[in-house]
């Protein structure tokens, strides 16, 4: 017994590197395998408020720009609304509205890494909750993962477990759109059957197969297509719309059917 | 004592802010975030408890990881460093490093960087390979570990000049 514990004492250190290294690899296998931990992300107390100050302080050098994006996009809102016969009229009555929008700002970007994840100022006080679609004015930008009582992550596109139902515009047929972790500014579109003639500039939006993100949100245009292995399906590269590097504000999206849907489909699959 | 206690703790905690909030959006040629805070490795006093000094530099790199949401990465990074941190002086610095009088006053400059870009490798290299975590992905990994291990190794020798310890 002596020499037991005389052992484990000469090897002390070997002991915590060792115990140190389980506690820390089986966080990462499990951040690897299932979704971003529960108790450990930067939508907490501590780390949401560091990074919210310091959004505060930097916020003001983008005024300029931010502010050019939104008269951008309040031009075209207007001319929508001056021009109502071009698009199809939006409902009045508020019970048939589907989909509900909160506006947030980004207090945490990050893109260099294979599994990026965003912060924002917005929680669960302002009606955030898991899986509500994140945009911004030109386009797609994630899912939120997340959500703390006034901070909530979101699950970048530019995220190798991201998967997103996307399609081409004026066709119905779609894909899911994945990231390989090389260029922050090209996404991969995969599952696209061969059969379907693509042209280079193509824009590519969301398809309305998901419940988290409505139809007809424009994502990118086609940079480049092959073939893959198999040879019966298309590997397309997407050039996004967004400037991943540049984001400021948000919009987040709440689909109220989300619910009903998903009990519907859980219930199908069931029998 | 107290005044290295009270300055690593201030090491520590500036260290941390500096990386998450102005390395870790750094984004230099869109990718490159160099990973500053293994100066603290560096400037951590040669003889310590080595137990102690582990179990610190897991918590500096746990904390940095609930702000990059990498969960566990730069712990791992971080306590692999610490581990190795002997071995690597023995190898810088020869056997004179365990003589009680050693301190970084009587080693080259050479010595110095050589044991800094060491730390600097071993980091690297750990942080990349869980991060991609897959050999289809080696040219990416090490296209990574030398482009911002180098950024991370001028960055480091530019701060240790700077802020030189006069008592170490």
């Amino acid at each position: 017994m002596q020499r037991i514990i005389n052992f484990i004492l000469s090897y002390r250190n070997a002991f915590l590197y060792g115990f140190l290294m389980v506690i820390s690899l089986s966080l990462t296998v499990r951040s690897h395998s299932y979704h971003q931990s529960k108790f450990f992300n930067s939508s907490k107390w501590l780390t949401g408020n560091v990074y919210g100050i310091a959004a505060n302080i930097s916020s003001y050098f983008g005024l300029r720009e931010e502010n050019e994006r939104l008269v951008q996009e309040n031009e075209r809102l207007r001319k929508l609304l001056f021009n109502p016969e071009q698009e199809i009229a939006q409902p009045v009555d508020t019970t048939s509205i589907n989909f509900d929008v909160i506006n947030a700002n980004l207090i945490k970007n990050s893109f260099a890494s294979p599994r990026n994840y965003l912060t924002i100022d917005k929680g669960r006080n302002q009606g955030v909750t898991q899986d509500m679609g994140v945009i911004t004015t030109r386009g797609i930008l994630g899912i939120v993962e997340n959500v703390s009582s006034n901070f909530a992550t979101v699950q970048s596109v530019l995220n190798t477990k991201s998967s997103i139902n996307a399609k081409i515009k004026n066709s119905e047929h779609f894909g899911s759109l994945e990231w390989d972790a090389e260029d922050y500014s090209v996404a991969q579109l995969k599952d696209i059957p061969r059969l379907v003639p693509l042209v280079v500039g193509d824009t590519i939006i969301t398809g309305g197969m998901s419940s988290i993100f409505p139809e007809g949100i424009p994502i990118g245009v086609i940079k480049k297509y092959d073939l893959n292995t198999s040879k019966s399906l298309y590997n397309i590269d997407v050039a996004l719309f967004n400037d991943m590097a540049n984001i400021k504000n948000v919009y987040l999206i709440k689909d109220k059917n989300r619910e009903e849907i998903q009990e519907l489909e859980a219930l199908t699959e069931d029998e | 004592m107290n005044n290295t206690i009270f300055l690593n703790t201030l090491r520590f905690t500036l260290l941390v802010l500096t990386q998450v909030l102005i390395f870790n959006t750094l984004n230099f040629m869109g990718f490159i975030n160099p990973l500053v805070y293994v100066i603290f490795f560096y400037w951590y006093p040669l003889k310590s408890n080595r137990a102690f000094f582990m179990v610190t530099s897991f918590f500096l790199g746990f904390i940095i990881d609930l702000f990059s949401d990498t969960l566990a990465l730069h712990s791992i990074a971080a306590l692999t460093v610490a581990y190795a941190r002997p071995v690597i002086m023995r190898f810088c610095f020869g056997v004179n490093y365990e003589f009680q009088n050693f301190s970084f006053k009587n080693t080259t400059k050479v010595q110095r960087i050589t044991f800094l870009a060491l730390l600097i490798l071993v980091h690297q290299i750990v942080f990349f390979s869980l991060e991609i975590l897959s050999i289809s992905h080696i040219l990416l990994i090490l296209k990574k570990v030398f482009a911002t291990g180098i950024v991370t190794l001028i960055l480091c020798t530019l701060f240790s000049s700077l802020f030189s310890p006069k008592s170490e």
